[in-house]
């Protein structure tokens, strides 16, 4: 099961016949595991790695250091989960150290995320203190590294 | 001597664009970057100098550990092991140490290029001793048996094998120890492949009842670690066989790189994850690849090892030859003619699957076109 979702994760969706001949086992066992994998909540989505930079498209991420007041019994996770719905949050995680949260949130420019943490984030509901930093260039996500060139290095034929 | 047949192709191949090579003998990952970075570090460090002809001594004795992890075969590092520039120069230095002029070497063929030329080169005589498609390409006691006289010093194998992919288990070892036993052979064991072994378990000769005293186990980092420029690999054997070696090799190489030798030893300190996962992802396209080529109807035994997959073209009516012009010609699919490995490889062409999937999947495509032309 891992690496059939280990598959997944770095090539998309896989036809279960192919699945199958690469984990040699069968179709049906493929499928069950799929549809177990679907339904536990494991696989979530399909989804392509875009190289925003390389896109004409303006793109800007923001990585924000959030301070917010927990709760009796469950601690972080309405707050958590409040910042989450915004559209413009791409992520949300429970930190150690410094800050409670880490929130990723991208936008269309640099004001436009000022903006929603001003206007949106440092204003919600448990939310003390916010500190942000836009990324400036990304040179690895998600285990791909940016800076390779692209391209053959082997000789074409060799021993 | 003639040239390798792998180079002949490699000059077509040069001036063509667009083709997809199944004719690499390398691994498509790149070295792991720990790996870099330890000799990176050494770099820095000023570890630039000479090692002792034999190798760091800490690199032999992290390969004696792993031998005895893997295979609970027990080598001395302070004398049973020497590091060389890859299997290739060590196979070099012990047919230079070990035959005396007119010693005659058995090589079960299809076969690795270097074999044949490294014995004449050392003044001795190869004897080619076909394996047959029908016996799954292993060696057969009793052909060995039978083509060995009183001039025979050694036997030369490799497996996992390249071309085939063969594999040879415990079982199939036992009796070629035998036999090896009986007329006093030197066994020299080429286990490169050893790592890359699917559905069961790669088993070192040297591992097998006795047979350590009479067994040079040649091994490297070329195809486990993807370190195939990196030209590191070693030697072990019983002290008198490896002082003769040493000789050999100090005196013409003088010693292995000591920045791949920093690698090499990084490679087995840290990197048996990075291995599995590249070794998990050959397994994967050995069997997408294999079961493509017999759909198509290009006839191919289960390769077990390595990462080659050796189908028959003689359904096709065409040599190997004419077969593999035609497909780089006509699909722009780059293998390898089976003669390169040793005539009985006619009938056959080398694939290597060490190749993205996507890759592997868009050449079964062209090759399914290929085949399909030919039969009408």
């Amino acid at each position: 099961m891992h690496r059939l979702l280990e598959i997944l994760e770095h090539e998309g969706p896989v036809p279960a016949e192919d699945l199958a001949t690469r984990l040699g086992c069968s179709v049906e066992a493929v499928e069950a595991s799929l549809q177990q994998a679907r339904e536990q909540g494991l696989l979530l989505r399909y989804s392509a790695l875009i190289s925003w930079d390389k896109a004409d498209k303006p793109h800007v991420f923001a990585f924000i250091e959030v301070e917010a007041t927990p709760e009796h019994g469950t601690g972080f996770d309405h707050v958590a989960d409040y910042i989450g719905r915004f559209d413009e949050v791409h992520s949300v995680y429970l930190m150690s150290g410094r800050a409670d949260l880490t929130v990723v949130v991208q936008g269309e420019d640099f004001r436009e995320i000022a903006r929603f943490v001003a206007e949106k984030l440092a204003p919600a509901p448990g939310v003390k203190a916010t500190a942000t930093s836009f990324v400036l260039k990304t040179y690895k996500m998600e285990g791909e590294l940016l800076t390779e060139e692209p391209g053959n290095k082997r000789l074409a034929v060799s021993p | 001597m003639p040239p390798s047949g792998i180079r002949e192709f490699f000059d077509l191949v040069q001036e063509m664009d667009d083709v997809i090579s199944l004719g690499v003998g390398e691994p498509d990952f790149p070295t792991p970057w720990k790996i870099c970075d330890a000799a990176i570090q050494g770099l820095r460090h000023g570890i630039t100098s000479y090692t002792s002809n034999a190798g760091l001594l800490e690199l032999r004795e992290a390969i004696a550990e792993d031998l005895y992890a893997r295979y609970g075969v027990e080598y001395d590092p302070a004398n049973e092991i020497v590091i060389t520039a890859g299997v290739s120069e060590g196979m070099d230095v012990a047919m230079r140490a070990v035959l005396n002029t007119g010693d005659e070497v058995v090589v079960p063929q299809p076969c690795y290029v270097s074999y044949v030329p490294c014995v004449e080169l050392a003044g001795g005589r190869a004897i080619a001793l076909e394996t047959r498609e029908d016996d799954a390409f292993r060696l057969q006691p009793a052909a060995l048996d039978e083509v060995i006289t009183d001039r025979t010093r050694a036997l030369l194998m490799g497996y996992p094998n390249n071309p085939t992919g063969a594999v040879m288990s415990r079982d199939d070892l036992l009796p070629i120890a035998e036999v090896a036993d009986r007329h006093d052979l030197l066994v020299i064991s080429d286990e490169i492949y050893a790592h890359l072994t699917y559905d069961g378990s790669h088993t070192c000769f040297a591992s097998l009842p006795g047979m350590k005293a009479r067994t040079l186990l040649l091994n490297g980092f070329s195809k486990a670690y993807a370190m195939t420029g990196w030209r590191l690999g070693y030697a072990c054997g019983p002290p008198e066989l490896i002082e003769g070696l040493v000789r050999v090799h100090g005196y013409t190489a003088l010693c292995g790189s000591v920045i791949a030798q920093l690698g090499a030893l990084e490679a087995l300190r840290s990197c048996e994850p990075e291995m599995r996962q590249m070794v998990q992802q050959y397994d994967e396209r050995r069997r997408v690849f294999v079961k493509g080529l017999n759909d198509i109807g290009l006839r191919c035994f289960e390769p077990k090892g390595a990462f080659y997959a050796f189908p028959s073209v003689q359904e096709t009516g065409l040599t190997s030859r004419e077969f593999s012009r035609r497909l780089l010609f006509e699909e722009k699919v780059a293998v390898v003619p089976g003669p390169a490995f040793g005539p009985c490889g006619e009938g056959f062409v080398r694939c290597t699957y060490a190749t993205a999937m996507d890759q592997l999947q868009e050449a079964l495509a062209r090759l399914s076109n290929f085949v399909q032309r030919l039969g009408t």
